[in-house]
């Protein structure tokens, strides 16, 4: 098992007390963008980036990483105490997790909610051990025209499986190609899109863009909603901490499916919403008594913290195994990666063992962490909540400023993050996916890149994409996937037409 | 277990009126953007189709890619244009009340402010002003207060990004005239 021997070194180049300390710095920040409103993941993640760009790469990833954790456990605070999920993933757990702290059984809800989450993690970390060297060192042998059909691959199932309205999707990512297209061109060095303006010159940074995207736009729509809340404040006691998981073998079938929903769904680009609520569904499905969700069932809380975390842990496989992230929030550390000068991709393993097993291992060290956190400091977070939010939106548009200047000390990035905080509000009002946009704004430099060494490669000839078995297949199955609104139809269509009588 | 429980109650005296009139649907918005998305399209496929999208002895020419992405972008924001219209649904969603319009409104128009003051007086002037302003203006909440929180918070940011991390940002004469 080299992989253990690896992740070993990991946690030897993480125990020092600088790193750990940074680990709790970054759980707290993570927490605390967790729990208020109008944050979350991946805004918390892209407003509090440009603290690390001072730091070495292994600092910077342990603590963004560990931000992202914080916020993926703060967002259970919020939705089981005051009904208010932080994330889209989280509007799961308000079912049974609500009806829980309304029958004073708050405590209960949250261990259950901070535990499921840290084995759903688990579970997709153990996977990411275990995976992500062996399809690095398989994607290793990749060249152009595979990586081409792999991204492709990663565009055409968010178009395929996506839920939003198909050209909604074309839109956005179209957009974001499009987008990460301005400035110089990185083969033939010939100026594209920028209209003579200088500024443009450099291109559209995509941190600036994301820092607008979700940062700037979620605080214009926060503000459109009633700010008031009311909600319960609970302590965790040691007891119901062991109280909860005494009860928690009892759910092992519930935690093991969801932990596999969460895995699957979280390598597929744009799964952990979906997973919270299939792995919440199946478990309502097989249970022996459906009718008791929704009344304040542990259970509830556990199916979907569980798959919800895993997907959101295993979001991080594609991106450090080939570069892909799987996620919005991963597709906002790669583009810290790059800050730092690190290709993403399956050289990372080869290149920087280091910071590649030191990341691994902090996925380790930050939920073992995290979870002693939370649970001894929930009612110091929850009543954060009682800042009032006049006071927070001006901080938080401190911060992305401050974010979008320090990428590149440019004073224009500052105005284009403005403008994507209009663009990302209405194009949430209006429905079209931000998610896509990220990834195609920071894939697409290198997919072009890819398609045009392919096509070089090949003379121009498009059966390049077709040229051996991998690469082929990758492609056809891109493809399926991009019309598989359209083949599902046809299926459900002809399953009609052959028995009809039944129907 | 219960007596340890406490109700946290947040107020939001400024909250917008359920019942204030819709200021524009959806579908107006939606046909809008796919109007400028189309338009952007074409200036977009213009420009590339100038910087050259045929082949070359060194293969493609820098805008064949992002040409063909601004005729795909072009053909969604179509679609998209004709879907918005013959919509019904998105003709009855309310995009926006007049009363979450005054709101944003309200957080989008410092931010512009904001903006335009880091590039004349700095980043933490700027900063110092809008968090003070907002807080009071905005949040009703008392000028002490206000200015407490403003400067600590700017005074916090300062020291943190330019003393202890050495990212440098924008100033202005306040800082010129600090030395700094």
């Amino acid at each position: 098992m080299e992989a253990l021997g690896l992740l070993m070194h990991g946690f030897a180049v993480l125990l020092t007390w600088k790193t750990l300390t940074l680990m709790m710095v970054g759980l707290v920040l993570g927490i605390f963008v967790g729990v208020l409103p109008g944050l979350g993941g991946p805004n918390g993640v892209a407003i509090l980036l440009p603290l690390t760009f001072t730091m070495d790469p292994t600092s910077a990833i342990v603590m963004l990483s560990c931000i992202y954790w914080g916020a993926l456990f703060g967002g259970a605070i919020t939705s089981i105490l005051f009904n208010i999920p932080g994330e889209a993933w989280s509007v799961a757990t308000t079912f049974d997790g609500y009806p829980m702290a309304q029958q004073g059984r708050a405590a209960e809800a949250l261990t259950a909610a901070f535990t499921s989450s840290f084995i759903g993690s688990l579970a997709a970390v153990l996977l990411i051990t275990f995976l992500a060297p062996m399809i690095s060192s398989f994607a290793l042998k990749f060249g152009p025209p595979e990586f081409f059909s792999v991204y492709l691959l990663t565009f055409c199932s968010f178009v395929g499986l996506g839920r939003e309205a198909k050209h909604k999707t074309v839109i956005s990512m179209s957009l974001g190609l499009l987008l990460a297209g301005i400035g110089m061109d990185t083969v033939s060095g010939q100026l594209r899109m920028t209209f003579g303006s200088n500024d443009l010159l450099r291109g559209v940074n995509f941190l600036v863009a994301v820092i607008g995207l979700f940062g700037i736009s979620e605080i214009l729509l926060t503000m459109e909603e009633r700010l008031a809340l009311r909600g319960h404040a609970a302590g965790i006691s040691l007891k119901v901490v062991l109280k909860v998981w005494r009860e928690l073998p009892r759910y092992w079938v519930t935690l093991l499916r969801s932990s596999f929903i969460g895995c699957w769904l979280g390598i597929t680009p744009g799964g952990a919403i979906a997973a919270s609520f299939m792995g919440y569904n199946l478990a309502k499905r097989f249970s022996k008594d459906p009718e008791s969700f929704g009344k304040g069932r542990i259970e509830g809380v556990f199916a979907p913290e569980t798959a919800a975390h895993a997907s959101g842990t295993a979001a991080l496989l594609p991106m450090l195994a080939l570069g892909i992230p799987g996620s919005g929030t991963a597709a906002i550390l790669l583009g810290g990666l790059m800050v730092w000068g690190l290709n993403p991709g399956p050289l990372l393993f080869v290149e920087h063992k280091d910071f590649v097993w030191g990341l691994i291992a902090s996925m380790y060290l930050g939920n073992v962490v995290g979870l002693v956190l939370v649970l001894t400091t929930v009612p110091i977070f929850a009543s954060i909540l009682r800042v009032p939010f006049a006071a927070v939106a001006p901080m938080i548009v401190v911060s992305c400023a401050i974010g979008a200047y320090a990428i590149q000390n440019a004073m224009f990035d500052i105005w284009l993050m403005l403008g994507f905080g209009v663009v990302g509000y209405v194009f949430k009002k209006i429905g079209i996916p931000l998610a896509p946009f990220t990834l195609a704004l920071v894939l697409g430099n290198r997919a072009e890149d890819a398609f045009r060494l392919s096509m070089i490669g090949a003379g121009g000839d498009m059966k390049v994409f077709w040229s051996n078995g991998l690469v082929g297949s990758i492609t056809t199955l891109a493809i399926v996937l991009l019309f598989w609104p359209v083949i599902e139809r046809v299926f459900a269509g002809a399953g009609r037409l052959m028995r009809p009588a039944k129907a | 277990m219960s007596n340890t429980e406490i109700e946290i109650v947040v107020e939001d005296p400024t909250a917008p009126e359920a019942d204030s009139p819709v200021v524009t649907s959806v579908r107006v918005v939606d046909v809008t953007v796919s109007l400028l998305l189309l338009v952007l399209a074409a200036v977009l496929g213009f420009d590339n189709w100038r910087t050259g999208i045929a082949w070359d002895s060194t293969g493609p020419q820098a805008g064949y890619f992002p040409f063909y992405l601004s005729i795909i972008l072009a053909g969604a924001s179509l679609y998209g244009l004709v879907a918005a219209f013959r919509s019904r649904k998105e003709a009855r969603e309310t995009f926006v009340t007049r009363a979450q319009l005054r709101r944003v409104m309200q957080v989008f128009v410092p931010t512009l402010l904001f903006c335009l003051a880091v590039q004349f007086l700095g980043l933490y002037v700027a900063s110092f002003g809008l968090i003070a302003a907002f807080m009071r203006l905005v949040g009703r909440i008392a000028l002490w207060k206000s200015l407490l929180t403003a400067f600590l918070f700017t005074a916090i940011m300062f020291l943190t990004f330019d003393v202890a991390f050495d990212v440098i940002m924008p100033k202005g004469p306040l800082e010129r005239a600090m030395g700094r």
